[in-house]
């Protein structure tokens, strides 16, 4: 076989090849090699000419590529195109992925189909990923509170990232001036549920997602039982009271709680990990109502969420991952029209009264009326435009 | 001491800009000459009894001045100050 390769080795195609972690100690710990080969079964052996060994790696004991390793031709699996006859052209990308990468095959997560190898290809090459961590994400559960300019984009991103479970909380229904922002809800949507077009929305994208709809204003008596069902809970609201619902329901259920919040050209971001802070750590009371202007009245230019959304979702998927430094204990300010953006460093506060070191608040309160609105109907999770 | 001082929210509405440069030994004393200049400032950060509002940040750098000296922490030339309230808003 090795003569067949070298016959053709002039005239073959020279191709990139992305070479998994089990097989770069015959690469000299490279990444990516360069082969040829008209097609991939002289590329295959084009390599293993280069790199004696790798083809008793990749072949099983009756000369097959076994069902756990995959080979990819520019993102397409090989066994959709032709097999080990499919043919190479200059520059294209060859990727060989095991299913199981530096983990045996009877592990806690399943492998991943074909299928999944191919959609989630670009973030399974990426250094800190692999199929080990997009396992990870299959068995993942996080809840997303409001599908409005923040909890569209996080909620897409968690989506296309392969996020097993997502659960919505989401009472309201879809409005005109909800659009140009709240990218999981369309014209044909108006007048109908927040919740079932951000469903349909996410299922357009990747159906294999769970979606678990909660149709209902978060409130004290229901945000224990929906948010503890969930590793991560990410709040994507307009309005203080759930703010200080969320805040108080995830210190009191250990749950880490991904805040995003955004204003005119303006967004803020962070991250609260059980035992590190929270927010009311930052922020102890609400300004009385009417002083910081809401998004109806002060404006919110649709962008603004599309970027913090994003950086939402990935501080969930870096949780999830284990990867990168977490903006807890960091404040991210977000600032469209100077387009800076920067950090400031918070703390947890020992004298805080939900997570300090004698906390006054042990249960959920009334969160309308710690923030100056009693007996308000209005203000709850994921309400589409906030009253002025 | 000149320092910049960044502002957003009602803040940026009453001084008509993003930042203004202010003039003080310490936080407290350049607030107060902003409050001078732009009557109504210090409301907006302070209560009656004087102390920070709880829904109000103000950062020296990138460093909260609760966890300093508060409003009586030094300022030097060239320090940014950040007056930031809690933002409501999500959608």
């Amino acid at each position: 076989m090795d003569s067949v390769a070298h016959t053709h080795l002039e005239d073959a195609m020279a191709v990139s090849v992305y070479v998994p972690t089990p097989f770069r100690r015959l690469t000299g710990n490279r990444s990516r090699v360069q082969g040829r080969g008209k097609d991939v079964a002289e590329l295959l052996e084009n390599l293993e000419s280069q790199f004696p060994g790798f083809r008793d790696l990749l072949f099983d004991d009756q000369n097959r590529i076994p069902a756990h390793i995959n080979v990819y031709v520019n993102n397409r699996e090989i066994n959709t195109l032709k097999g080990m006859a499919t043919p190479l052209q200059n520059g294209d990308e060859v990727a060989v992925i095991p299913a199981v990468a530096g983990g045996t095959q009877d592990g806690p997560a399943p492998a991943l189909t074909p299928e999944q190898m191919e959609r989630y290809s670009r973030h399974i090459v990426l250094p800190h990923w692999g199929t080990d961590g997009q396992r990870k994400l299959a068995q993942a559960r996080v809840v997303v509170v409001g599908t409005g300019g923040l909890g569209s984009p996080v909620l897409m991103y968690l989506a296309g990232a392969g996020v097993g479970t997502l659960g919505i909380v989401e009472f309201d229904v879809a409005e005109i001036s909800n659009l140009p922002r709240q990218i999981l809800h369309h014209m044909h949507d108006l007048g109908r549920p927040k919740a079932l077009s951000a469903r349909e929305s996410l299922a357009d994208n990747n159906p294999e997602v769970g979606v678990i709809l909660h149709q209902n204003r978060l409130t004290s008596d229901n945000a224990m039982d929906i948010l503890s069902g969930y590793d991560i809970v990410v709040a994507a609201v307009d309005n203080f009271p759930t703010r200080y619902l969320m805040n108080d329901a995830c210190v009191f259920l250990k749950k880490p709680l991904v805040e995003g919040s955004i204003l005119g050209y303006e967004g803020q971001c962070t991250v609260f990990l059980p035992g590190k802070g929270c927010y009311r750590c930052l922020y102890p009371t609400p300004p009385p109502p009417g002083l910081i202007p809401t998004p109806a009245q002060g404006g919110v230019l649709s962008m603004v969420p599309a970027i913090i959304g994003p950086i939402q979702a990935f501080e969930a998927v870096k949780l999830i991952l284990g990867m990168g430094q977490s903006l807890n204990g960091r404040l991210l300010l977000f600032d469209a029209l100077s387009m800076e953006l920067r950090t400031v460093r918070i703390r947890r506060d020992p004298d805080c009264v939900v997570c300090g070191d004698h906390p006054t608040v042990t249960e959920l309160i009334d969160y309308e009326e710690f923030c100056g609105l009693p007996g308000a109907a209005h203000t709850a999770a994921g309400s589409a435009d906030p009253q002025p | 001491m000149a320092v910049e001082v960044r502002v957003t929210s009602t803040l940026e509405r009453l001084v008509g800009a993003k930042s203004v440069i202010g003039e003080g030994a310490t936080v407290g004393e350049l607030l107060a000459k902003l409050d001078a200049a732009y009557p109504g400032f210090i409301d907006q950060i302070t209560g009656e009894d004087g102390q920070l509002h709880r829904f109000v940040n103000i950062y020296l750098n990138d460093e909260d001045i609760r966890y300093l000296d508060a409003l009586d922490t030094a300022l030097q030339d060239g320090d940014v100050l950040s007056i930031l309230p809690a933002l409501a808003g999500g959608l």
